[in-house]
């Protein structure tokens, strides 16, 4: 009966309209949400834990403000929230990001990590597999298809040629893509048993970061396009992507 | 400069044209990179040392590279590929491996990154809505995507290397299950047409498939589209809980715009938009823009493009 662990991150709900302001961006007016990604991750874990037992921890590396998609993470049923933090970070790197998440699974009993492919901020897609080569244990991203078997899982992974129908044994990192599952909603119980969890705390060593952001920038401007009323217009726009846009 | 490091992207055994385009990103960082192709074989050596620009060409062998396991493709691939800043495709593995490379190295990892100037390297963050702008202390891996840098030339004649590994697999690839059709991926084409809810009815993404077919383009779809037809795969969904594209002509039928849609392709080269309601959202981004319900349109659409390309 293995501990589970799911990570998972507070981003800007990706209506938030993002706007550089001096060189850096201005969250000061977004809403935060937990990480759409994540929420398949988490019900993953809630899967894992009906289908197998097992105790499920939720992890977050953040600010106290991130306190909260641990609370809703709570709320849907997990057993431990740990908030991962040291007072003097900021903008860490994908190398300090994944050694202070390394250090917080170890600190669980867990054999399995769930997490979603991509944060909705970064998009990078690197927390699952580099957190998985830090603890030495096998990773399967981007899974579409989830079982659970008597020593391990088994995933559908898209590749070129198909879906891999894949045997991963534990312990293994597994980051998940949308398809295999609909995140479950906290019912009042929840909510009220999140109100009262206690956020676990956790520091850890982090080296120097390997990346300096220089700035944030707007998004290059295309030039303005052309539209024209009515399909007799078609042909027209044909011939511009021949000859104008030399992609046909 | 550094050394720097390009991990071929293969596909089936063979060099995957975004190899080249690599190359040029990692030539412009440090010296003539050394070109590391994984495989079951040296089979894509040949075609990788014909490359311009490339040092020297290390293929990296072992049977662990039959299917994609991120574990021992890491193990083995970092055992080949000396010290320096590493350089993948921003592909769906290739930026798996690189993570992975770069927590064994205990470096960091860039990913995404669409443009290199000097020693800046800018990365698109919350979906393309702003630009990061990086530098690098010391060796990193970074990922690069793929249409945004030229492709290195042929005619190069780099020396080839081989070094077998054997590394454990720790994920075993059961069984492949086909593909509903043989269509191409968005992912990788460099022509979409993506239809939306617009489209009214599965069946008439036929229409689309037409057209895709004369243009030789995939067919993507909006979220709407997937969510609401079981016919849609979530595979052909483009946007920021489906995926990112980069293609020259990206072509979006009945799809309004919506900030999460943009988020997967607004960095295509060219973008035509058909939408009956001229307030859509996406003739904001469109360089050319079409008012018309797609029934007017399309088949104006598909008669011009067969007489031009038959
Ligand atoms: C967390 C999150 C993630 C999301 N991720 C994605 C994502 O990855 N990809 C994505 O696409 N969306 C995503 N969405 C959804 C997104 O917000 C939109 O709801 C979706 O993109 C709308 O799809 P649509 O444009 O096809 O449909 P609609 O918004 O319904 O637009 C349909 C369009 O078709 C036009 N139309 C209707 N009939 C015709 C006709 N006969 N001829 C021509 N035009 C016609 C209409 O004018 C309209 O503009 C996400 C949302 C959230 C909250």
């Amino acid at each position: 009966m293995p501990d589970i662990a799911v990570l998972i991150k507070r981003v800007p709900d990706t209506n938030a309209q993002i706007r550089a302001s001096g060189d850096r961006v201005d969250l000061s007016s977004v809403k935060w949400v937990m990480s759409p990604y994540d929420e398949y991750a988490l019900e993953a874990a809630m899967m894992h834990k009906e289908a197998k037992g097992g105790n499920v921890t939720a992890i977050t590396l953040g600010a106290p403000e991130c306190d909260k998609v641990l609370k809703d993470a709570k709320a849907i049923g997990v057993d431990r929230i740990i908030r991962v933090w040291g007072d003097s970070w900021s903008d860490l790197d994908s190398n300090q990001t994944q050694i202070a998440l390394a250090s917080a699974v170890r600190e669980t009993s867990a054999e399995i990590v769930y997490c979603g492919k991509s944060a909705a901020d970064t998009g990078a897609a690197s927390t699952g597999p580099g957190v998985a080569e830090r603890l030495g244990w096998a990773s399967a991203s981007n899974i579409i298809g989830l079982g659970f078997e008597d020593s391990g899982i088994e995933v559908i992974i898209p590749a070129a040629s198909g879906n891999a129908r894949t045997g991963v044994s534990l312990p293994a990192v597994i980051s998940c893509d949308k398809g295999f599952c609909k995140p479950r909603k906290p019912n009042v119980k929840g909510i009220m048993m999140a109100k009262k969890a206690q956020v676990e705390i956790h520091a850890a060593d982090i080296p120097a970061s390997g990346i300096n952001i220089v700035s944030h920038t707007p998004p290059p401007q295309k030039a303005p396009g052309q539209t024209f009323d009515g399909a007799a217009n078609v042909p027209t726009v044909v011939t511009a992507l021949r000859n104008d846009a030399n992609v046909i | 400069m550094s050394e720097t490091i390009v991990i071929a992207e293969t596909k089936q055994g063979m060099l995957h044209p975004v190899t080249a385009e690599l190359v040029t990103a990692a030539s412009s960082l440090g010296a003539a990179p050394t070109l590391i192709v994984p495989g079951t074989d040296d089979s894509a050596a040949a075609a990788a040392a014909d490359l311009a620009g490339v040092g020297r060409v290390i293929a990296c062998v072992g049977d662990c590279f039959s299917a994609y396991d991120a574990s021992s493709w890491a193990k083995a691939v970092d055992a080949c590929a000396p010290a320096g800043i590493v350089v993948c495709a921003a592909s769906q593995n290739g930026k798996d491996l690189a993570s992975r490379l770069a927590a064994r190295r205990s470096i960091s990892v860039a990913q995404d990154v669409v443009a290199i100037d000097g020693t800046t390297l800018t990365q698109p963050i919350y979906a393309g809505k702003a630009m990061q702008n990086i530098t690098l202390n010391g060796d990193a891996v970074i990922s690069i995507r793929a249409n945004t840098f030229a492709a290195a030339g042929g005619g190069g004649g780099a020396e080839v290397s081989v070094m077998n590994q054997s590394a454990d697999i720790a994920t075993a690839v059961r069984e492949m299950i086909a593909k509903a059709s043989e269509r191409l991926d968005v992912a990788e084409a460099d022509i979409i047409i993506s239809g939306g809810r617009g489209m009214q009815d599965p069946a008439n993404f036929v229409t689309l498939e037409r057209i895709a077919d004369t243009l030789g383009a995939a067919v993507g779809a909006s979220r709407a589209a997937v969510d609401t037809w079981d016919e849609i795969p979530h595979s052909m969904q483009v946007g920021q809980t489906g995926k990112t594209v980069n293609p020259s002509l990206y072509i979006a039928v009945g799809i309004s715009g919506a900030i999460q849609h943009l988020a997967g392709m607004r960095t295509s080269k060219y973008i035509v938009a058909i939408n009956k309601d001229a307030e859509a959202p996406i003739f904001k981004h469109a360089d050319y823009g079409i008012v018309s319900t797609w029934e007017e349109a399309l088949p104006i659409l598909e008669s011009e493009l067969k007489a031009l390309l038959g």
